[in-house]
C-alpha cells in the first residue's frame, strides 16, 4: 500500500464539469488495496462516471459490506454519505436507507464473497424488490483478504494460484439478477474503462434495480494461468455484445471503438443511452433471450459483457409500495402523526 | 510514434528541465536534495564542478533554470533554485581539502586574456591537468565584470575573493594590472594556446544633442559602476536619470540611490514588460523607490553653461506590423523634460578588440566580432580560442562558464593531439531508487508550499551603506522548506513494456493524468488523445513499444510530479523510479571516470 497522500496538484488543463468540478474532486482517500488491483480501476470508473454526470457528491450514498471490494467506497467520492455495513448486509442497509430517503443516489458496492456467499440472500431480495440503486459487484473469484480461496463465483475447473482445481459450480450473479427481475443488468471488465464508465453512468440514470457484475482480476491471488478471472483470460474470452455512450444533454462519454449500428434507449430520468451493437442479433430488451444467450456463451467458456438487459420503463420499490414523494426522513411530526381525528376516521372506515 | 529511446543521453536530460536549461548543465535536483539533507558541502561541490562560482552565481545568476522549472507549470512559481545554490555556499564547511591539488606541470603554457568567469573556468579545468595557466587582467584583482560591474550590495568582495581564490590556488598565475595591448606580441610569446575571455568591455554611447556639452554629468553605466566598485566615485547628484532597461541599468539606479541620489528614475524606450532586466531585478529597484518610466525615447540632454539640467524625451507607443514586429512610433503627446543633476547611460554593451591586429590570423565578421566555432570555441587561428562575452557578445556569467568548459576541453584535446571537433558524450548513470516495497531513496511526498521569500536587509539600513548586502539569504529552515518544493525531476519514471499487464493502476493513480494507454499514432494525433490536454509540444511524449493488447503506453512528461505513485501502484514493477545523473564532459574526463555523484 502507498503511504503518502496523493498530491493535491492536478493537471492545469483539466476539464471541469457543469458543477465546476474536475474528476479529481470526485476522489476519496488513497487506495490501500494491493498495487494493480482491478478494484482500483472500478473506483476510477465510478469517479469518471460521477464526474461526467456532474453529480453533486453530497447527493450520493455509497454503501458496502466487507471485503476488498467493500473497502473501495473510501477511495471515491470523499464528500458523499457512506456506510460500511456488516458482511453481506449491504443490500439490506441500502434498502433501508433508500426507503428513508428516496432522494439520494444509491451506490451499493460489493464483492463476490459479500454478494454470492454470505450475502446471497440479501442480494437476491434487494434485486427482487426493485430497489432503486446501482449495485456493483467487484468480482474476482477469490477471497483475497484470506489469501485466495475460491469464492462462489469461481468457475468450475479453474485453477487456484497453488494449482488446485475448483470442483464446485459457479454462481453467475448476472444470470441470477436477470432471473430475479433486475431491470438493468450488465457485465463488464475492470480492464476496459471504455465499456465500464458508460455502463456505470447509465446504471446511475436507471430507475430501478441496476446490477453490474464487473470482473476484476485479483493481482495477488487470481491472475495466473488456469484462472478464468485473470487479465489475460478475460481479454481473450471477452465477448462484448454492445458498447454504449450515455447522453445527458451534453457531450457523450466518448469511447473509442469502431462505429456500428446504434440503438438509442431513453431512460426514465431523460438521459439517453446510445448502444453501439457489436452482436447485431442481440436484443437488450429481451430478458428471456438474454438468459439463453448468457447460458449458451457460458457453456462455450465465453464471458459475455455489455448491457445485457434494460427495461427503460421500470418501476422501483417506492412505486410498488406507493410511498409518499417526500423522503420519509423529512416528514414532520404533524404529517406522520396527524392526530386522533384522522385515526378515528381510519378506524371508522375499517369497521 | 516510434518507441522512445531512453538510452539516448538527451532524452532524460530534457526531462530535468532546469539542468537542460542551465548552460553549464548543473545537476540541480541532485544538489537540492543534498541541501535538504543538510549536506551543504556536498551540494557546493556538485555546483563547483559544473558552474565554478556557486557563491557568486547563487547571488547573481540570470537563472535560465527557473523559468524552465517544472514546478512553474504545476503551480505559480518555480523553485528558488538560484537562492538555494547560495545556501550551499553559505552553509558549507571548509571545502579546500576537496579541491584538486596543483598538478605537476606538463610543460604546456596557456595564456588567458581577461580575469573574468570565462578565463577562470578555463584555468580551473586546465590547471589540475598540469597546464601552466597565466591570466592577464587590467584590474588588480581577479573576477572581471563580477568584481567591477556588479555592485557590492549584491555581491560582496569576500565571495569573489573566495571563489576566484580556489582557482588561483590551483597554481594559476594571475597578472593583475597587466592589460594585454597586442595580440601579436602575445602570440610572439609562444604560448601553446591563448584563450580570450576579455568580455564586452565597452558601454554603448548615446549620441544625442547635448552629449558633449554636458559630458561632465553624463556617465557610461558600466564604467561608472567600475569606478564605484574601485572607490574612484563615491557620490552622485540628488536627482539622477538612468537611461536603459537592462540589468546594468538596475545596478546603476540602485547604486545611485546609495551614493546620494534621492530622486532616481529609470527611463526606458520600450514598455515595462519588454525590458531586458530580469523581473526580480526590476522588483528590487521598485522596492527601493525607483520609478521606471516607459515608452520614452531620450532626444536631447538639456544644459545651461556647460551644466546638465535635464533630459528631454519623446513619448512613443508600440505598434505591431503584419509580421508581429514591434515598432516604437511617436504617440503625438508633447515631449517631456525631466530635470536632473546626473545621467547614467546603460543602453547596452559592445565588444571591442582594438588590441587584436588584423594580421594575427583571427578573422572577424561584418559586425566586428571574431569568427568563433560555437562548439569548439576556436577562432580561425587554431591556437586562439574565445569564450564568454568576448565570443558572441554580452550574455551572462553562467554562459561564460559554459563556454569556458567547452574551450578548455578543446584546448586539452588540441594539445593532446586529438581532433577538437570530436566532442565526447557525457557520462550518464541511471539507477533504481527503490528501497522497499513502497519506499524510495528520495522524498516523494510532494510539498504544496508556495515559494519562500528570501529575507532582505531593512531598506533604510541597506540604502545607507553601499557595501551592505541587501539579500540575507535563506536560513536553514527556509532553505529546507524551499528544497522540499523541488520535484526531483532527475528521478525518472522508467517503463518496461514486457512487464506491463495493462491493469491501468498507474493511469488511475497518476495525480497529473500524465499516463494514457491507447492505440499508437502520429505525434499530433496522439497528443489529441491523451487523458489530459498537452499544451506544451516541446515537452516529450514517452511512448512504449506495443503492449499485449496492441496499445501503447504514452506518458506526457510535461507536468509529471515524479511522485513515484505510478511505480508504487504497479504490481509488476513495469514502472521504476530511477535516478538519472549526467556528468558533462570537461577537460580531462575524455575517458569516462567514476562519477562524483554523491547520493
Amino acid at each position: 500500500m502507498t503511504y503518502i497522500a496523493k498530491p493535491k496538484f492536478h493537471h492545469p488543463g483539466l476539464k471541469k464539469n457543469e458543477l465546476g468540478y474536475t474528476h479529481r474532486d470526485y476522489e476519496g482517500k488513497i487506495s490501500t488495496l494491493c498495487a494493480g488491483c482491478g478494484h482500483d480501476s472500478i473506483t476510477a470508473s465510478i469517479i469518471e462516471a460521477c464526474y461526467e454526470l456532474s453529480i453533486e457528491p453530497h447527493r450520493v450514498a455509497k454503501i458496502s459490506g466487507i471485503g476488498c471490494s467493500s473497502k473501495t467506497p473510501d477511495y471515491f467520492l470523499g464528500n458523499s454519505h457512506g456506510f460500511n455495513s456488516v458482511h453481506g448486509r449491504m443490500p439490506s442497509v441500502l434498502t433501508g436507507a433508500n426507503l428513508a430517503n428516496r432522494d439520494l443516489i444509491y451506490l451499493g458496492v460489493s464483492g463476490d464473497g459479500d454478494s454470492a456467499s454470505i450475502g446471497f440472500g440479501q442480494f437476491a431480495h434487494s434485486i427482487r424488490r426493485g430497489v432503486n440503486m446501482t449495485y456493483i459487484v467487484e468480482n474476482n473469484g477469490v477471497y483475497g483478504l484470506t489469501k485466495g480461496q475460491f469464492s462462489a463465483t469461481a468457475d468450475r475447473g479453474s485453477k487456484s494460484k497453488k494449482g488446485v482445481t475448483n470442483t464446485d459450480n459457479a454462481i453467475d450473479l448476472v444470470a441470477i439478477a436477470l432471473q430475479l427481475g433486475a431491470t438493468f443488468v450488465a457485465r463488464s471488465f475492470s480492464g476496459d474503462k471504455g465499456q465500464l464508465v458508460p455502463l456505470i453512468a447509465a446504471a446511475i440514470g436507471h430507475k430501478g434495480a441496476s446490477f453490474i457484475d464487473v470482473i476484476s482480476p485479483c493481482i495477488a491471488f487470481n491472475n495466473h494461468a488456469g484462472s478464468t478471472k485473470s487479465f489475460d483470460y478475460v481479454r481473450e474470452h471477452n465477448d462484448a455484445v454492445n458498447r454504449l455512450d450515455v447522453l445527458v444533454g451534453r457531450d457523450p462519454i466518448a469511447v473509442d471503438y469502431a462505429p456500428g449500428t446504434v440503438q438509442v434507449v431513453e431512460q426514465h430520468d431523460g438521459s439517453k443511452i446510445a448502444l453501439r451493437k457489436i452482436d447485431a442479433d442481440y436484443d437488450p430488451h429481451d430478458r428471456l433471450g438474454a438468459q439463453t444467450f448468457l447460458a449458451k456463451h457460458a457453456a462455450k467458456g465465453q464471458i459475455v459483457t455489455g448491457l445485457l438487459y434494460v427495461d427503460p420503463d421500470a418501476e422501483d420499490l417506492h412505486e410498488h409500495l406507493n410511498t409518499v414523494e417526500t423522503p420519509l426522513n423529512t416528514l414532520e411530526a404533524d404529517t406522520l402523526c396527524p392526530g386522533s381525528a384522522v385515526l378515528d376516521k381510519i378506524n371508522a372506515s375499517l369497521r | 510514434m516510434k518507441p522512445t529511446d531512453i538510452a539516448a543521453p538527451d532524452y532524460f536530460h530534457k526531462v530535468v528541465d532546469c539542468q537542460w536549461a542551465c548552460p553549464a548543465h548543473t545537476p540541480v535536483p541532485e544538489y537540492i536534495r543534498l541541501i535538504a539533507q543538510g549536506r551543504y558541502s556536498d551540494a557546493y561541490m556538485i555546483n563547483w564542478k559544473s558552474n565554478v562560482f556557486p557563491g557568486i552565481l547563487g547571488r547573481t545568476c540570470d537563472r535560465p533554470c527557473e523559468p524552465a522549472c517544472r514546478r512553474g507549470r504545476v503551480e505559480e512559481t518555480p523553485v528558488a533554485i538560484c537562492r538555494l545554490k547560495r545556501v550551499a555556499a553559505d552553509f558549507k564547511d571548509d571545502i579546500k581539502q576537496r579541491l584538486p591539488r596543483p598538478a605537476p606541470k606538463n610543460g604546456k603554457r596557456i595564456a588567458l586574456v581577461g580575469g573574468g568567469p570565462a578565463s577562470l573556468t578555463v584555468a580551473r579545468d586546465l590547471a589540475p591537468l598540469g597546464y601552466r595557466c597565466t591570466v592577464f587582467d587590467g584590474d588588480p584583482d581577479a573576477g572581471g565584470m563580477m568584481r567591477s560591474q556588479i555592485p557590492k550590495f549584491r555581491l560582496p568582495n569576500s565571495v569573489i575573493d573566495e571563489e576566484t581564490g580556489y582557482i588561483l590556488n590551483l597554481g594559476v598565475e594571475f597578472k593583475g594590472g597587466h592589460r594585454i595591448e597586442s595580440m601579436k606580441s602575445l602570440l610572439a610569446e609562444k604560448y601553446d594556446a591563448i584563450f580570450v575571455g576579455s568580455g564586452a568591455p565597452r558601454g554603448r554611447e548615446l549620441d544625442i544633442p547635448g552629449r558633449k556639452e554636458a559630458a561632465a554629468n553624463i556617465h557610461i553605466g558600466i564604467e561608472w559602476l567600475a569606478n564605484v566598485s574601485f572607490g574612484h566615485v563615491d557620490k552622485i547628484g540628488k536627482r539622477v536619470i538612468v537611461l536603459g532597461g537592462g540589468n546594468t541599468a538596475m545596478d546603476c539606479c540602485r547604486t545611485a540611490r546609495r551614493l546620494g541620489g534621492e530622486t532616481v528614475k529609470v527611463v526606458v524606450r520600450s514598455g515595462f514588460e519588454e525590458m531586458k532586466a530580469s523581473p526580480w531585478e526590476k522588483e528590487d529597484a521598485l522596492h527601493e523607490d525607483i520609478p521606471i518610466l516607459n515608452y520614452m525615447v531620450p532626444v536631447a540632454f538639456k544644459h545651461v553653461a556647460g551644466k546638465l539640467i535635464g533630459v528631454t524625451f519623446q513619448k512613443v507607443k508600440a505598434e505591431y506590423d503584419a509580421k508581429g514586429r514591434r515598432n516604437l512610433v511617436p504617440s503625438g503627446e508633447p515631449d517631456e523634460t525631466i530635470v536632473c543633476d546626473d545621467v547614467l547611460v546603460a543602453v547596452g554593451q559592445e565588444n571591442a578588440f582594438p588590441w587584436i591586429e588584423q594580421d594575427c590570423g583571427i578573422e572577424f565578421d561584418k559586425w566586428h566580432m571574431p569568427k568563433v566555432d560555437p562548439k569548439t570555441f576556436a577562432s580561425t587561428n587554431p591556437k586562439v580560442f574565445f569564450g564568454g562575452d568576448a565570443a558572441f557578445g554580452p550574455k551572462n556569467i553562467i554562459w561564460a562558464v559554459a563556454h569556458g568548459h567547452d574551450a578548455a576541453l578543446s584546448i586539452h584535446k588540441m594539445l593532446s593531439g586529438e581532433d577538437i571537433t570530436e566532442r565526447p558524450l557525457p557520462e550518464v548513470q541511471i539507477s533504481s531508487q527503490k528501497m522497499g516495497i513502497h519506499e524510495w531513496s528520495y522524498d516523494n511526498d510532494i510539498s504544496v508550499d508556495k515559494r519562500f521569500k528570501v529575507p532582505h536587509r531593512d531598506k533604510v539600513v541597506a540604502l545607507k551603506d553601499i557595501r551592505a548586502e541587501v539579500e540575507l539569504g535563506y536560513d536553514v529552515k527556509l532553505a529546507l522548506g524551499e528544497a522540499h518544493r523541488c520535484l526531483n525531476c532527475d528521478v525518472q519514471t522508467v517503463f518496461s513494456t514486457s512487464l506491463c499487464i495493462e491493469c491501468d493502476a498507474c493511469a488511475d493513480i497518476c495525480p497529473m493524468d500524465c499516463i494514457t494507454f491507447t492505440n499508437n499514432g502520429e505525434e499530433n494525433d496522439l497528443r489529441q488523445r491523451l487523458k489530459a490536454p498537452s499544451p506544451h509540444p516541446d515537452q516529450d511524449l514517452y511512448v512504449s513499444s506495443d503492449l499485449k493488447t496492441g496499445r501503447v503506453m504514452v506518458k506526457d512528461e510535461d507536468v509529471c510530479l515524479h511522485c513515484g505513485l505510478c511505480a508504487e501502484r504497479c504490481p509488476t514493477g513495469a514502472w521504476d523510479m530511477q535516478k538519472y545523473f549526467i556528468d558533462m564532459t570537461h577537460a580531462g574526463s575524455t575517458c569516462p571516470t567514476k562519477s562524483r555523484s554523491a547520493a
